[in-house]
């Protein structure tokens, strides 16, 4: 809470965190050093198997049948892509999901709720850090104190309530919001974690700049749209990323939500492959399809990726 | 039309002294029509279902009925506290919780540290340390319950060090400390950026100093580096903690809960009386249970964590 008001602690303070170090951690005696800092390499590469192994067995496994896969368990081929190599795994899979469907519907689910959410939370922040009205001070703590409350706690009673919910579609006037595109979506568009950091980040913008803009006669979405936004990059990918990690990832809620096939995503399908006669061989593909779109945006973007779950600690 | 234009003066202070801009007859009708979107949704998605929470807990409202909600008073409660499941399931809960919040942020302080260094291929390090987080905990579920396996990779491989393993899941007393190592596996690249952005708020010429008095590595540690994450600290306390708290996926992807509820959490109960079982009143109820055990060991850890800033 404390830094809600601190001017300067917005992502842009921590832009440098995937790549500089505090210095003068590692000074120790001349002669230890050498062993010390060999040790280090050790621990560090070791540690490295711990996190790294695992996500590589599964990308190997997915190229075994399943009799190699175990027959490989007790030696270090279960690391290696070597032996009986095939996508047999992944046709399998293409055929006993309908995988693009499934892919399709997370990346749909995925992307509007990114976007709309990049959207309508910077307006509400923008509203709060710059334009300002009364009261807008009780808004912005009550956003902060449901940043307390996990989703967890209200999925049930959500539930409820969606199936309660009118809609108005293409099918003209619907009630109860369950088992649809939008039940997936629109509850998550909105989210007092993305002001809070829009919030921040706009705060941190000179309010001069306000100003200047008014003497030349723009109005405030303009100034919102013209000049707060495109300064705000590095708060944007923040959002984006923050908010596509879990749409992505989510599980809980569409699987309660969601019960046709056609709608759902690419988590809850893995259910599928857990039901009758189980081919790990198959999991583990299916596990590496639905990792890689993700795996890949990582790697494209890691500075980008750390620096948003780092400026997600600023909050305090 | 006055007290608009009072509104308007007034927010013009809060402001820092902002002009409404020309053509704009108030700029807190702005504001509120930008806010409008973002509050009608967290009303309808947020507030109201906080407030459903809450009152759905004394009816016996179910998912999909076409009877009204009744109200039945503490019936729910009642019932909860006579339920066997309920106790399990929040036992689990705490000692997930109580295990997971030091050991994963404890651990994940060493691996800040690791890599707060400058050395060759640290970028490397941090990339692969992190690379669990970015990998969902469903695919995270299937592959360690494929790894937990009674003759499943880990116990392949402890049996290289002569080691018998468990069967991980298949045991009682084994599957919630199964559940807690995949789990800190996952999540400690998240808890490692965060802890690592607060060693960087720290000057470097604290160490300087530190080290011209003569400190050693402890003693730097113990001095400067960890003065120097309070605030970080008391984040990652907290969201440890309530996340710990929302165990979900893991037990209901690897167990289900079982073997004999020894992995049942709050959240699965919910999930199961609330959506399998249609009965949202009761859900409602665990939820709500949840919610004030949320609450109570978030203000306690305010308290303390804010208590220690004092003195």
């Amino acid at each position: 809470m404390s830094t809600a008001t601190t001017p300067g602690l917005g992502a842009d303070h921590l832009a440098h965190v995937a790549e500089s170090a505090t210095p003068a951690v590692h000074r120790g005696g001349e002669e230890r050093h050498g062993i010390r800092r060999a040790l280090g390499v050790l621990v560090r590469i070791a540690l490295c198997l711990v996190f790294g192994l695992p996500l590589v067995f599964m990308f190997v496994s997915s190229f075994k049948p399943d009799l190699q896969i175990f027959s490989d368990l007790g030696n270090i081929k279960a690391f290696l892509p070597v032996g009986d190599i095939s996508f047999e795994n992944y046709s399998g899979v293409f055929g006993r999901v309908p995988f693009a469907q499934f892919m399709m519907n997370s990346v749909i689910i995925t992307v509007v709720t990114v976007v709309l959410g990049i959207v309508v939370n910077s307006m509400a922040a923008f509203a709060l850090a710059r334009i300002g009205f009364k009261g807008g001070g009780i808004v912005l703590g009550v956003i902060l104190a449901t940043l307390i409350v996990p989703f967890e706690t209200l999925a049930l009673p959500l539930l409820w309530w969606s199936n309660k919910l009118p809609f108005l579609g293409p099918d003209g006037f619907t009630e109860g919001w369950l088992d649809t595109y939008q039940v997936q979506i629109i509850p998550f568009i909105a989210n007092a974690f993305s002001i809070f950091l829009f919030y921040q980040y706009f705060d941190s913008i000179p309010k001069e700049l306000d100003e200047a803009a008014k003497v030349d006669g723009a109005g405030w979405f303009r100034i919102y749209r013209s000049i707060v936004m495109p300064l705000s990059g590095p708060a944007v990918a923040t959002v984006a990323i923050l908010t596509f990690l879990p749409m992505w990832n989510q599980y809980l809620w569409p699987l309660m939500a969601v019960q046709s096939e056609e709608l759902r995503p690419v988590m809850v399908g893995i259910d599928y492959f857990k039901q009758l006669n189980t081919s790990w061989g198959q999991i583990m593909a299916y596990a590496s399809i639905i990792t890689a779109p993700v795996l890949v945006l990582f790697v494209a973007f890691q500075r980008a990726f750390i620096n948003s779950i780092a400026s997600s600690g600023v909050k305090g | 039309m006055t007290t608009i234009t009072v509104a308007e003066d007034a927010s013009a202070v809060t402001t820092r002294k902002s002009v409404p801009p020309k053509g704009s007859r108030s700029s807190t009708t702005t504001a509120l029509l930008m806010l409008l979107p973002a509050a009608v949704l967290l009303i309808t998605f947020l507030l109201v279902p906080i407030g459903l929470t809450f009152g759905l807990a004394f009816t016996n409202a179910r998912l999909i009925s076409p009877r009204p909600a009744e109200f039945v008073g503490v019936d729910n409660f009642v019932r909860l506290f006579d339920d066997e499941t309920f106790w399990k399931s929040l036992r689990n809960t705490i000692i997930f919780a109580a295990v997971i919040v030091p050991v994963q942020s404890a651990c994940a302080l060493g691996l800040a540290l690791l890599v707060n260094v400058k050395m060759r291929g640290v970028n490397f390090f941090r990339t692969v340390y992190f690379l669990p987080v970015v990998t969902s905990m469903v695919v995270v579920s299937m592959l360690w319950l494929f790894m937990y396996q009674k003759n499943g990779l880990i116990n392949q491989v402890l049996l290289k060090f002569g080691i018998a393993g468990p069967d991980w899941l298949g045991d009682p007393k084994t599957a919630l400390i199964a559940i807690i190592l995949m789990s800190a596996w996952q999540a400690m690249g998240f808890h490692m950026v965060i802890w690592l952005s607060g060693l960087q708020t720290i000057p470097g010429d604290l160490y300087e100093a530190a080290e011209l008095d003569g400190a050693g590595t402890w003693q730097k540690f113990r001095y400067v580096t960890w003065p120097g994450l309070r605030q970080t600290r008391t984040f990652i306390l907290i969201t440890i903690t309530i996340s710990a708290f929302a165990l979900f996926t893991q037990v209901n992807i690897m167990t289900q809960g079982g073997p004999l509820d020894s992995t049942s959490t709050l959240v699965l109960m919910a999930v199961r009386t609330g959506f399998q079982q249609q009965q949202t009143g009761y859900a409602s109820a665990i939820s709500l249970a949840f919610f004030v055990l949320v609450l109570a060991v978030t203000l306690v850890q305010r308290y303390y964590t804010r208590d220690k800033d004092v003195a």
